[in-house]
């Protein structure tokens, strides 16, 4: 009887966070074009439902009628399999994203994440978003187009310049929090003064680890993959229809699951400063908890567009120096700083500060 | 020739105060309601300036006829040759028609040089834009239609245009 409980928790918090996370991926794009037309002094979509809050269900549909093409160039398999491993990495690592606290209904508690005590949670998170990368990487190059190409080399020489510093900027957290627990990390950081979010003593690694997401999301000032003004469209040039719907959808997704990474290890998860999730109940304190987290992840993808119609794209080798010879150097010298730290915290700060044995 | 590059301090090489003050500018355009200059094109109409070259179309004089006499100048000077006429004779004072006349708005610039070469200004640029069909040959435009086009209204200056009600 066992296992059948477990599964159907299991069903309806993945129906829970696909519908959160499709449904804000919809509304992403509506956002998009909507802060994009407002700062250019436009009015964006809103003709398609009140204030065009149904375009996103009209540019899928349009997108569901269109022709697939498959250029003849093209090598098939790798082609239709691209798109797929752009979106679904995207999805999966909410499998492990912790959303909220948890929920007590009739004294049977459920931890608000789809697989909860998963302790290698960053580790997972990291290595399926960097997985994402691949289908660009494979889209451009399977497209048998020259320009689908360079936007695929791009890709790839973006991966290898900025993973390296993102890892490093994530790792004074690991240290810092102790675990790769994500539940760990966020309960490490509950807002008050003894534990404040991870953004205040780590704000040189936050500083790089925002510009790396911003990379790895393919996200404008980073969008070199794509760059339309001087590689067509990148690596999704030859795609149409529901296959490039799925580069979208992956691209929003990714920014979905970036903004919570971000929220998770830096700004305090579910988290507010000086409120307790135990003073509203074992029921109202869980969704509370999950309407803060997805308030603070949506709030994170303004940023992301925010940024995009702010900034100028990067030139390539701007990038390159910018991720070798500014955030590598800036994530070693942090976690130098805060190892050192750690260290002298645990050897002589702490018992000097609060007594007690060295 | 060799520009001189400007020798930017620590604080503009961080590009993050730069990157701030950029990413203000925007927000700042977003609740600036009153400033969007977007048309909504089919309920909302572009004010026309007074002298708007839109569509050729063909204009009556006072007896009801059209002024037309087929005397061919502008179908000569017509630069992508979009206009067509085939004359014939009447027992008008002006002894020549054009039986057919044809204006393909596909091919035409709307250059004016018809309007201009006009010598009994029978062919005007009138402010009607929306000359759009669903098929090219809907764009062929014939005599009957010309003249019913040149009968509307004239375009007022700073009045609300006076044209069909959009659907």
């Amino acid at each position: 009887m066992i296992p059948w409980a477990i599964l159907i928790e299991a069903f309806v918090k993945i129906a829970v966070i696909l519908g959160i996370v499709l449904t804000g991926v919809a509304y992403t794009t509506l956002a998009e074009r909507k802060v994009s037309a407002w700062m250019q002094d436009r009015l964006g979509p809103n003709r398609v439902g009140p204030f065009g809050l149904l375009q996103p269900v009209a540019d899928g549909l349009k997108f569901f009628f269109k022709e697939d093409i498959t250029p003849r160039e093209a090598y098939r398999p790798v082609y239709l399999l691209a798109p797929l491993l752009c979106l679904f990495p995207a999805l999966i690592t909410f499998a492990v994203i912790p959303f909220g606290t948890s929920i007590t209904i009739r004294g049977a508690t459920f931890p608000l994440v789809i697989a909860p005590g998963v302790d290698v949670g960053l580790i997972y998170l990291l290595a399926l978003s960097s997985l994402g990368v691949y289908g660009i990487l494979l889209a451009g190059w399977s497209s048998g187009n020259k320009y689908s190409m360079m936007g695929s080399l791009r890709s790839a020489g973006q991966v290898i310049s900025y993973e390296l510093g993102m890892g490093l900027s994530i790792l004074t957290v690991v240290m810092w929090a102790g675990s790769f627990d994500l539940n760990a990390i966020v309960n490490a950081q509950t807002g008050s003064w003894k534990h404040p979010w991870f953004l205040i003593p780590h704000c040189l690694g936050f500083v790089v680890f925002v510009v790396c997401l911003f990379a790895e999301t393919n996200r404008l000032p980073f969008d070199l993959p794509e760059g339309e003004s001087e590689i067509v469209g990148g690596y999704h040039t030859e795609y149409s229809g529901l296959r490039f719907a799925m580069f979208f959808m992956g691209e929003y997704a990714n920014m979905i699951t970036a903004s919570a990474l971000m929220v998770l290890l830096f700004l305090g998860g579910w988290n507010l400063p000086f409120v307790r999730y135990e003073w509203f109940g074992p029921l109202w304190g869980g969704l509370l908890s999950m309407a803060v987290f997805f308030t603070k992840v949506f709030a994170l993808c303004f940023v992301f567009i925010w940024v995009r119609w702010t900034l100028p794209r990067f030139r390539y080798d701007q990038l390159m120096n910018l991720g070798w010879k500014r955030l590598f150097p800036l994530a070693v010298l942090n976690l130098v700083l805060i190892s050192t730290f750690l260290l002298l915290w645990e050897m002589y700060l702490r018992a000097w500060l609060l007594g007690g044995k060295p | 020739m060799k520009v001189q590059r400007p020798r930017l301090s620590l604080w503009e090489r961080l590009y993050f105060p730069a990157i701030l003050k950029g990413m203000w500018l925007t927000l700042q355009h977003i609740p600036r309601i009153k400033k969007r200059v977007t048309l909504q094109y089919p309920e909302e109409r572009w004010d026309l300036p007074s002298r708007y070259r839109g569509a050729p179309v063909l204009l009556t004089g006072l007896d009801g006829q059209e002024k037309c006499t087929s005397c061919k100048l502008c179908q000569f000077i017509c630069p992508p040759e979009a206009i067509r006429i085939v004359a014939d004779e009447t027992s008008l004072e002006k002894e020549k028609y054009p039986k057919e006349f044809y204006i393909d708005m596909g091919l035409c610039i709307f250059c004016g040089y018809c309007q201009e070469v006009c010598p009994v200004e029978a062919i005007w640029l009138k402010e009607e834009y929306e000359l759009a069909g669903f098929d090219r040959t809907d764009l062929i435009f014939d005599k009957v239609k010309l003249l019913e086009m040149g009968r509307k209204p004239p375009y007022l200056p700073g009045k609300e245009k006076p044209l069909e009600e959009p659907r």
